[in-house]
């Protein structure tokens, strides 16, 4: 603990010390007098090179710096959820009760309340044997989740003393440990786990469930898979983050961690919110109840925000490692990529492509590596997914980060400018997105949805694809040329365009649809398709069949059916049969 | 404290580099006195055991590396502050230069600033009206929002923001104190002039605190100067209790400079040679607005920035894009047709109007109105480039409808007088006027019920 060294130069976020002076790589330390909490990212004979996650303001050659013989790491106990973190898990309530205003530098606060008590239930007894991952007590940590406090991983042996039920805090001792060696150790609700070290799991399973977001788009275009990856890439004023928001309201995920990474301070305030105001459609209970923030805003330190987005992945598996479905919005990557930028630039390291360093794409690899759908040390199941928004510079996607980011994705979600502009919500575009997880899903929307959902939905691609060759056409000759059977074309894929892949996020129907009724709506747009098909097969003009209402009000479905009345399709279909056989009488 | 060093190790630029130094901490502010005739100031930027780099704020002529006495000031830059700044001028360092002497307070802010703790930010939600239609129909303006107006050289965005100013700080609120915090970064003279008289003329000047660095003032002390003036606004609204109007211009210049100084310090350039860390630092300032829980002001920002050849994903805007919570985009093809203000609304966009409209704020209709209009003038461009390819004569009439509606929003929407001073519900009544030019069935992005009460079809066409 005593190691110590001297600050030779400051350069920004990074600081180098003279002499071999013994720190550890990715060692934490603290530095100066104002005691700034730093990282060992370098070592050689002459020199230690360390970033630092707070404002180096101030800061003076030949002050000391401090080893603290741990890797940067997170305390993980009960008090993650319902809280807001900086980028290196400070709470920012706390931060502003001792700081007002601003944070201040050189705060020291707990992760975690270390006072409260919480209610605790045994599961384990004395005498048990256990191992990494033993569930030892259940902990309600809100009225959503139960906190499930577990033996750390690289810990096994044999529990010798279990404190009864009660009340605990999280630095009280609830069981005592022999190791096999002989040793003891006493076990609390909290332990520590280095940021940049994936928590260890038994073993992966491929992706079989859907994380349903709520969003037709991507819930029937685009699905993402529980323990899946995905990326949102988008100019400025696309809206990633309001989609990001979208999902982190309505997906069927447990726990939601959201991190904020460089992005606006008012973004947060809006997510701490609306998130404590808004319901969790599936039990009640405030969104803020499952969710974690994260928030390391653009003006907060560089360093930081290049480790939230290890801290948000490291308590989201620790959440996994309960057998929780955890989905992690990173709020963007981009930024997080541009602070590997300017570290490397202050460490004069060899850029590649762009000045981002060439350890771009392992990194982003590594990162998104980190989802997955595991068998956890326990034995349950739990799923980490990421879906992270990327900020492409120029809203130009063949920027380094973005297609770094391709590589190691199994969906993409782009956005478009274009749709953006014309205010159309989600501008997720159709033939740019892609998601590699249909095909590894499709059994999934057999069994829990319906048996041709997969052929409904290639239908509604075949359908919005022909549109996109029509348009050629029609942006060079008008689209009054077109034979009938292509106009029809153009008329649907106007319905699914507006009717289904629009989706109002203001509207309190609309803003979230469950599965069936987007299956409903899916089958209900075929039906009109091929009866409208069939009437300009007999020849019927494409004018007559506009001069019914029937395109509009199959659009206003999204509106006007409730998620609760999924009968009323009924009615449309009969309205769909009145409008083939009203055209068929009128002129046949 | 008192040392003085004598002479320098080397000069490159704007920096100046230092030996033997004791205890100089980074960021500090140093004097530095050339000849013991000129007196400057300097920043610490990066210091090496008793090695100093130091760039210098007013530029580093006549400096010798014999003739200097540098003098540690063991402080980072701060600047004095009272509710006096108001009505008064002062260069990019913040020192005044109205000969009316120096402000004495015993309030000294670092002018770095800190990070506002998101917890204890209160979101934006009170509209402010502009006047304009363009801006308060569909990229409206919130009071603690930072909103950017990008535009070119020889947009008219200087009288936008003069306009704009002029026109808020004349709102429904002015009982309350408010203030304009202007700041002015390599800005051509007759451009800060012109605010000048635009703020005696609206008699606003008692309220305004201007800070100049003017195009041929060191290149250096533009990069202070919207650090200073933001110290300013965020005193006079987060201890004074003011709303404070932010305006920066010109950002472009900020950012030039960045480069300038990064490559003399022969930083790793990333993006068209832009050092970097462009993104923190620009970060670090447009974050400096917005509203403090249980405080009454509010800082509110107005940047201004041209876009280098008209280039909206050039890094500066584009990053400022990504940082700022909208941004008001002036066009070219619009100005050329006499167009004022030629806000091209598309690209326009306003993060925090959503929170901030509607019913008890604005109108019911105003998000329904906002939508349908963008929507409707979204399809006005696909019309026009149909009529570029096969002419207007051969376009179906509901194209021919978009045509015409697309130039009547042009000219009775976005455009205005250059006194015109719109209410809301005026903006919103021409909003719905222009959308009756359009058959029902096109307007799909209104609720059913709101289009039945406001929606009225046009009578007969004129000519």
């Amino acid at each position: 603990m005593n190691r110590t060294g001297v600050i030779y130069g400051i350069n920004g976020p990074v600081i180098y010390l003279k002499g071999n002076t013994g720190f550890k790589m990715s060692e934490m330390v603290y530095v100066g007098k104002e005691k700034l909490v730093g990282e060992v990212i370098g070592l050689n004979q002459d020199i230690t090179t360390i970033q630092v996650f707070e404002e180096t303001t101030g800061l003076k050659p030949g002050e000391l710096v401090e080893a603290t013989g741990d890797a940067i790491s997170v305390v993980l106990a009960p008090g993650i959820l319902h809280n807001i973190f900086d980028g290196i898990e400070r709470p920012l309530s706390e931060i502003a009760k001792t700081g007002g205003a601003y944070i201040t530098r050189g705060t020291v606060v707990d992760s975690l309340d270390q006072t409260k008590l919480w209610d605790a239930h045994m599961v384990v007894k004395a005498g048990d044997r256990v191992r990494g991952g033993t569930i030892l007590c259940e902990v309600p940590e809100t009225k959503a989740i139960v906190h499930k406090v577990m033996v750390p991983p690289d810990l096994e042996g044999t529990l010798i003393k279990v404190m009864p039920d009660g009340q605990y805090t999280i630095k009280d001792t609830i069981a005592v440990l022999q190791l096999d060696d002989g040793s003891e150790k006493e076990l609390t609700m909290m332990q520590k786990w280095p940021i940049r070290v994936p928590r260890p799991t038994r073993k992966r399973y491929p992706a079989a469930k859907p994380l349903i977001t709520g969003q037709r788009i991507l819930d029937t275009l685009f699905p993402i898979a529980k323990g899946g990856t995905a990326a949102i890439p988008g100019g400025f004023g696309t809206g990633k983050t309001m989609t990001q928001h979208q999902i982190a309201k309505w997906s069927d995920a447990d726990i939601i961690i959201y991190i904020g990474c460089g992005e606006r301070g008012n973004e947060m305030t809006q997510v701490l919110e609306d998130f404590s105001k808004l319901v969790d459609p599936r039990n009640g209970n405030p969104l803020m109840d499952r969710t974690t923030l994260i928030a390391n805003t653009s003006n907060m330190p560089v360093a930081a925000r290049e480790a939230s987005i290890y801290t948000g992945v490291t308590l989201a598996e620790y959440y996994r490692d309960m057998g929780y479905d955890v989905a992690i919005m990173a709020d963007s990557t981009s930024r997080w990529a541009e602070a590997l930028r300017e570290l490397s630039g202050r460490l004069e390291e060899m850029p590649a492509e762009e000045g981002f360093p060439a350890y771009l794409a392992s990194r982003l690899s590594a990162f998104y590596e980190r989802a997955g759908m595991m068998m956890n040390l326990n034995g349950t199941e739990g799923s980490v997914s990421i879906i992270g928004a990327v900020s492409p510079q120029g809203g130009d996607f063949s920027e380094p980060v973005t297609q770094n980011t391709k590589r190691f994705v199994r969906c993409f979600w782009g956005l478009d400018k274009s749709l953006a502009y014309a205010r159309h919500y989600p501008a997720i575009h159709w033939l740019s997105s892609y998601s590699e997880y249909i095909s590894d899903l499709a059994p999934w929307y057999k069994d829990h949805v319906a048996k041709d959902f997969m052929d409904c939905r290639n239908r509604l691609m075949v359908i919005l694809n022909q549109e996109s060759s029509l348009m050629e056409i029609v942006k060079l000759i008008g689209s009054d040329v077109l034979p009938d059977d292509q106009k029809l074309v153009l008329e649907i894929s106007r319905v699914v365009r507006l009717g289904f892949l629009q989706q109002n996020a203001f509207h309190p129907e609309d803003t979230c649809v469950p599965m069936e009724k987007q299956m409903k709506m899916m089958e209900t747009i075929l039906y009109l398709y091929d009866r409208a098909k069939a009437l300009i097969t007999m020849g019927m003009p494409m004018s007559v069949l506009k001069s019914e209402n029937i395109f509009e009000k199959v659009i206003a479905i999204k509106y006007d059916v409730p998620n609760d009345r999924l009968e009323m399709f009924e009615d449309y279909k009969k309205a769909i049969d009145e409008f083939y056989d009203h055209v068929l009488e009128k002129n046949a | 404290m008192a040392i003085e060093y004598l002479g320098l190790s080397e000069v490159n630029g704007p920096l100046i580099a230092l030996e033997g130094v004791q205890n100089a901490s980074y960021e500090e502010i140093v004097e530095i006195n050339i000849d013991a005739k000129k007196k400057e100031l300097g920043r610490i930027i990066e210091c090496y055991e008793d090695k100093a780099v130091i760039q210098v704020f007013g530029g580093t002529e006549n400096m010798s590396l014999i003739n200097t006495r540098t003098k540690l000031t063991g402080h980072p830059m701060e600047i004095a502050l009272s509710p006096e700044i108001l009505g008064r001028t002062f260069n990019g360092l913040g020192q005044p230069i109205d000969g009316l002497g120096e402000i004495v307070s015993d309030v000294h802010r670092n002018v770095n600033g800190q990070p506002l703790n998101p917890v204890m930010r209160e979101y934006p939600r009170n509209y402010i009206r502009t006047g304009f239609s363009a801006i308060d129909g569909l990229t409206t303006l919130i009071r603690g929002q930072k909103l950017p107006i990008f535009s070119g050289n020889g947009l008219p965005h200087d009288q936008l923001a003069a306009q704009l100013v002029k026109q808020a700080s004349l709102g429904e609120d002015s009982d309350e104190q408010f203030g304009i915090v202007f700041a002015a970064m390599g800005v051509k003279h007759d451009v800060a002039d012109f605010f000048r008289r635009a703020f005696d003329e609206s008699g606003a000047f008692e309220h305004v605190a201007m800070f100049l660095n003017l195009a041929n003032d060191p290149v250096v002390e533009r990069l202070i100067t919207p650090k200073v003036a933001l110290t300013a606004a965020e005193y006079l609204a987060f201890e004074c209790n003011m709303h404070i109007l932010v305006i920066l211009t010109d950002m472009t210049s900020f950012a030039e400079a960045m480069r300038e100084v990064s490559s003399s310090k022969g930083e790793i350039p990333s993006r068209k040679g832009y050092p970097g860390y462009l993104y923190s630092e620009l970060a670090a300032i447009y974050e400096r607005a917005g509203i403090v829980e249980g405080v009454k002001g509010s800082v509110t920002q107005i940047p201004i920035l041209t876009m280098p050849n008209d280039d909206i994903t050039h890094p500066i805007p584009d990053l400022t894009g990504y940082i700022t919570e909208g941004q008001i985009v002036l066009d070219r093809e619009l100005n050329g047709q006499g167009i004022y203000p030629p806000i091209n609304v598309l690209p326009s966009l306003s993060r925090l109007m959503k929170d901030g409209i509607g019913e008890g704020f604005t109108r019911e209709d105003h998000q329904d109105l906002a939508n349908q209009l963008f929507s409707s003038y979204a399809k006005v461009g696909d019309a026009r480039a149909l009529a570029s390819v096969i002419g207007e004569d051969e376009l179906s009439p509901i194209d021919k409808k978009y045509l015409e509606f697309g130039k009547a929003f042009e000219a009775h929407f976005v455009g205005q007088g250059a006194d015109e001073n719109r209410t809301i519900e005026e903006t919103l009544d021409i909003g719905w006027k222009l959308l009756g030019m359009l058959p029902k069935e096109e307007l799909d992005r209104a609720d059913t019920k709101i289009l039945e009460k406001y929606y009225k079809p046009a009578e007969t066409e004129e000519n």
